[in-house]
């Protein structure tokens, strides 16, 4: 069974190049740059792993965190924040909302890719 | 004690401060030395006409002496007491403080107004970098435009056979993002720029000064002429905000103007146009010494010079005390430069005149021609150490330039990591 993740990234440039990282490495992705129906989508879609910009319209990638969280079925589901704000603040009210792994723009493939698997794996659906 | 029962107090304080003698004091208000003493010394309560007499000798209201220091003082003093964070033992006799020590009482409130004053300033300005909408959006946008373009670059550097179609819209992104950090990195830069400008240089004295000489093209014919002295143009400078900054300005107004009539413009033209730019030349000529030959090269118009020219000069602690920029040749905006610069070879060689080619690091990296000299500030007395300054000139464009010397702007932006100079890591990590 293929694995899903849904990417939520208003940079169309960024998510280009990190959908086709992930296709290469087998993952379907399914790429949305609204804030405000990234909840939604996430909950229709059931993916594996969500990508998540901290910077989004609409709504900002912590609230979306904390609405996923807020939900049964979503307590577990591994979230990987990407963002261009790094400091020590922005980590720890990324870690308080409930993003499992937080990563600064910008970013290498190479760490996107090693922290995707290793996410995944910890989910313990690898 | 009580507020009213320290007027004598205030009595002995206020004459004092008029330098009045007792006995003096005393005969004025009609009452005898001794008595006066016990008044002074609050062993004698003091109210009525007395006290509107001796309040009418000493110029003041007799409130001032029965009051004492105003509430707004006292409740000041509580205040700093309060914000100390450590218990005050003696806050029950603040009253007596203000009363007894009004010079001090005032020393002590004027520095807790200041400091709550520097602390709303941090935190604005802490504020403002932290959260100013404007700032947040540019950096974003920088490091937003540079991940893409990193993991683009990425992919169509690390990927083996990659199919056309891929390929074209990577390259075609590429382009744009490239194109779009350009843009959102002059934004940034420009709002950096604007950031520090106008009101908000007030208290940066050495921007201010050369603020102003950047609007005047560092060159002031109306001193040349003079048509106007350093004091009009310092005092009529409507971009100098503070005091301290117009002192400074007119101080290199003063040089400036010192500079231009040792070696006045249409003579000095006359010998550019003849001999070319040669220091040792001119210094000769109009029999001055080389650092005067310096600085003014660096104030004609670039048309009498024939080519732009920058200049720096610091101090004996190596703090750049002036900066005239010149295209391609980056100057730390703050902080120490890079100690590479022949500036600071003629700092430790007084008197002898330097002149080395350099390039700075970079993508567009030019070499220049930069000729320098430090000189005694003024002439020591027996057992003073001599100050010395010094200053060198930039020359865009260096002649003979086959092995220029590197050299940076300073440590915090120069990527030659293995330099035997470095004082501390770059934030660039990696060379050009």
């Amino acid at each position: 069974m293929g694995r899903h993740v849904v990417l939520i990234e208003d940079e169309p440039n960024i998510t280009e190049a990190i959908r086709f990282l992930l296709m290469r490495d087998g993952w379907s992705v399914d790429a949305h740059t609204d804030g405000a129906t990234a909840v939604e989508v996430i909950r229709n879609a059931g993916p594996d792993l969500v990508i998540l910009d901290l910077m989004l319209p609409g709504k900002s990638g912590l609230e979306i965190v904390r609405e996923l969280r807020a939900e049964q079925d979503m307590q577990s589901l591994p979230v990987l924040m990407l963002t261009a704000r790094g400091q020590m603040r922005d980590r720890e009210m990324a870690e308080k909302a409930g993003v499992t792994r937080f990563m600064t723009k910008p970013f290498s493939n190479a760490e996107v890719l090693t922290a995707v698997r290793d996410l995944h794996a910890q989910a313990g659906q690898g | 004690m009580a507020r009213d029962t320290l007027t004598g107090s205030r009595i002995r304080e206020r004459r004092l401060i008029l330098g009045m003698r007792q006995a003096e004091l005393a005969r004025a208000a009609g009452i005898s030395a001794s008595y006066l003493n016990l008044i002074e010394h609050n062993r004698r309560r003091i109210g009525g006409k007395l006290l509107v007499g001796i309040a009418g000798v000493l110029g003041v209201e007799p409130s001032m002496l029965s009051e004492g220091a105003e509430a707004a003082l006292i409740s000041t003093l509580r205040e700093a007491a309060a914000d100390s964070g450590v218990p005050v033992a003696e806050l029950d006799r603040v009253d007596e403080f203000a009363g007894r020590f009004p010079g001090w009482a005032e020393v002590l409130a004027a520095g807790h107004r200041r400091i709550a004053t520097l602390e709303r300033t941090v935190e604005t300005l802490s504020d403002r970098l932290a959260h100013d909408p404007n700032l947040a959006a540019s950096v974003h946008e920088v490091l937003s435009t540079a991940a893409a373009i990193r993991s683009t670059a990425s992919i169509l550097a690390e990927t083996g056979e990659l199919e056309p179609e891929w390929r074209d819209r990577f390259h075609k992104n590429l382009n744009q993002d490239s194109l779009r950090l350009s843009e959102s990195s002059r934004a940034l830069v420009s709002f950096l720029d604007e950031d520090g400008s106008g009101a908000d240089r007030r208290g940066m004295p050495q921007e201010e000064a050369e603020a102003f000489f950047q609007e005047n093209d560092f060159h002031f014919p109306a001193l040349e002429d003079g048509s106007a002295t350093p004091e009009d143009l310092a005092r009529d400078a409507r971009a100098l905000t503070g005091e301290a900054a117009r002192s400074l300005t007119h101080a290199l107004l003063e040089q400036y103007l010192a500079d231009a009539q040792t070696l006045p413009l249409q003579e000095l033209s006359r010998e550019i146009t003849g001999a070319g730019i040669n220091p040792v030349v001119l210094a000769e000529r109009f029999n001055c010494g080389l650092p005067a030959v310096l600085r003014r090269l660096a104030a004609v118009p670039e048309e009498v010079l024939g080519q732009e020219a920058g200049l720096v000069v610091c101090d004996a602690s190596g703090t750049l005390l002036f900066r005239k920029p010149v295209t391609g040749f980056a100057m730390p905006r703050f902080g120490a430069s890079c100690p590479l610069w022949p500036l600071y070879t003629a700092l430790v060689n007084p008197n002898v005149p330097v002149r080395r080619n350099v390039v700075q690091h970079g993508r567009n990296a030019a070499a220049f021609d930069c000729m320098a000299t430090a000189w005694m500030q003024k002439q020591p007395d027996f057992g003073e150490d001599p100050l010395y300054r010094a200053v060198m000139l930039i020359l865009p464009g260096a002649k003979d330039a086959q092995d220029p010397q590197p050299v940076g702007a300073s440590c915090r932006i120069c990527p030659r990591q293995a330099c035997p100079a470095r004082r501390e890591p770059s934030i660039l990590k990696e060379e050009f």
